[in-house]
């Protein structure tokens, strides 16, 4: 097959939408346009049976008992606001304090501080060098103050998996609730609500084959009843906690795509995962010292970060951008010139922080793509790293920490 | 970010990528930056002992498109100029060519930092200006 340019390997920023997916949308903008809370005419049924067995798709995805304890949100971002404010809120007069990660998304890590800054307390728990959060670190940071343990599924640069049935467990031992952050997981590999012990999960349509715009979080009704205070006034619609006129086609197509991913979700981790390790494989055979980030054995099948020694993220991209998309841990291409905070917890070096590219495959990626981009990016890193001062030093057997570096 | 064309044309075809020898007569050497920071430059010139004129230049960058190409147009510049020419070049030059944004005026800097770096370098080496570093 010919390839196709640009090549999309950035499928942990967002998918594209299934076509199934689109396709199923499609009436529900024009003939089937109706308001979900119409109680008194066809238009508002019609629309409600959509909604309802969009529900009970993702619902069934995520293995929930009752598909009411869905609430749909515009995306991650507002369910992770709705699950950490709504619940901070809520148990206030119970505790203030809260147990997360160093790792979670920019959303999760963001709410807190703002919680901070409105007198909760919130402990940070430190991750391993392979990406994994030690259960035990966890525990000890609970207190009889914790109300709440949030602690993301996989991660979004680096792929890496937590143990979150252990992390359910305990969290029911000590009688705190446990979010979360599901959102590259769902879709991705299986997740269970019940089975692992997750009282609130959130989820977004856009990375798995769904549409941007919508989300959801899973509020646990029953053992325990989770209770939230909303962030959006209004009509009152999803339980109270999400008021809001339903984007019925939006909710339709996530419901779509969860159908799909349930239904191929083995078969296409397998398929990403030969994938991802037939990259990885062309890669690490060819260029030295680069390196793996997060556990190999524990993380998403479509994922693939590496952090390549004495290259720039930015620079790598730059060789690569016209053919290829892809992502550098490094943030150089925003404004805040920060490394990644995620591969700097890992305890690696801040140059390899500023060094890192994320590869993500996704549902429609094949093995020329693969070959391709695997050979090119040897190229890029190859050709950089004769332009590389540091390459240079480190080559005739310079120790780059003896240096006096004068820092900007 | 949409790199101007110019950035992207260094990056491509960087001009003078290379090092010289650091004990070569004539040749003065600059290493700036930190590799916590994500950008090091190294920049060296190889000046005519005779005239004071920069024959040649080369660079070697750890760093983003526009620190490459701003390291790369300074040893373009330096060419051809007296090293008292050569300590004129302004970062500012380096943003206008380069049209670099706001969030890469910093590679500009480190650019002109690396020029003072190797043009010191040189006169310590060949004992030029020490009246003036005695007087300091």
């Amino acid at each position: 097959m010919a390839l196709k340019f640009p090549i999309f390997m950035d499928a942990q920023s967002t998918t594209p939408c299934d076509p199934r997916v689109v396709e199923a949308m499609l009436p529900y903008f024009t003939e089937k346009f109706g308001h979900p809370a119409s109680r008194n005419h066809p238009f508002g049924w019609e629309a409600e049976a959509a909604v309802d067995v969009a529900r009970q798709r993702l619902a069934t995805l995520i293995g929930a008992r009752d598909p009411k304890e869905l609430v749909f949100t515009s995306g991650g971002t507002e369910s992770i606001n709705l699950a950490l404010k709504g619940v901070a809120e809520m148990y206030r007069e119970k505790g203030q304090h809260i147990v997360t990660t160093v790792i979670e998304q920019r959303a999760g890590l963001d709410v807190c501080k703002r919680l901070e800054r409105q007198g909760l307390s919130v402990s940070y728990v430190p991750v391993q060098p392979d990406g994994v959060v030690d259960v035990e670190e966890i525990r000890k940071a609970v207190t009889d103050k914790t109300i709440l343990i949030s602690v993301m599924f996989a991660n979004n640069e680096i792929g890496t998996l937590q143990d979150i049935p252990a992390i359910g467990k305990l969290a029911k031992e000590k009688g705190v609730l446990f979010h979360t952050d599901a959102t590259q997981a769902v879709g991705k590999v299986p997740v269970d609500v019940e089975a692992m012990g997750i009282d609130l999960l959130s989820c977004t349509g856009h990375l798995m084959y769904g549409p941007k715009g919508v989300g959801a979080l899973y509020v646990r009704r029953k053992g325990p009843r989770v209770r939230l205070a909303p962030m959006m006034d209004g009509g009152g619609h999803e339980r109270g906690m999400r008021s809001g006129t339903l984007p019925v086609p939006l909710i339709v197509g996530f419901g779509k795509a969860a159908e799909i991913a349930q239904a191929e979700m083995a078969t296409e981790g397998e398929r990403l995962a030969r994938l991802r390790d037939r990259l990885q494989d062309i890669i690490l055979s060819s260029v030295d010292e680069a390196f793996l980030n997060g556990r190999p054995d524990r993380r998403l099948p479509q994922n693939l970060n590496i952090s390549f020694a004495y290259v720039e993220g930015e620079s790598v991209l730059m060789g690569l951008n016209k053919e290829t998309a892809l992502s550098s841990g490094s943030a150089c291409t925003s404004a805040t010139l920060e490394p990644s905070y995620v591969i700097a917890a890992l305890g690696a070096s801040a140059e390899l922080a500023h060094s890192s590219i994320r590869f993500s495959l996704h549902r429609f990626t094949t093995p020329e793509e693969v070959e391709y981009v695997g050979q090119r990016t040897v190229e890029v890193i190859k050709r950089l790293r004769d332009m590389s001062p540091l390459y240079e030093l480190a080559k005739e057997g310079v120790d780059l920490k003896s240096i006096k570096w004068k820092a900007e | 970010m949409a790199y101007s064309e110019k950035v992207v044309d260094h990056y491509n075809n960087p001009r003078n990528v290379g090092s010289f020898g650091k004990d070569t007569p004539g040749v003065g050497t600059g290493l700036v930056g930190a590799p916590e920071c994500g950008d090091v430059m190294k920049l060296q010139i190889k000046v005519n002992l005779e005239t004071g004129v920069i024959e040649d230049a080369k660079f070697k960058t750890f760093g983003c498109g526009s620190a490459i190409a701003s390291s790369s147009l300074a040893t373009e510049w330096l060419k051809g100029k007296t090293i008292d020419e050569a300590a004129k070049i302004k970062n500012t030059d380096i943003v206008n060519e380069l049209k670099l944004p706001p969030v890469k005026i910093h590679c500009s800097v480190l650019a002109e930092d690396a020029i003072k770096a190797a043009l010191a370098d040189y006169k310590e080496k060949n004992a030029i200006g020490a009246v003036a570093a005695a007087s300091r």
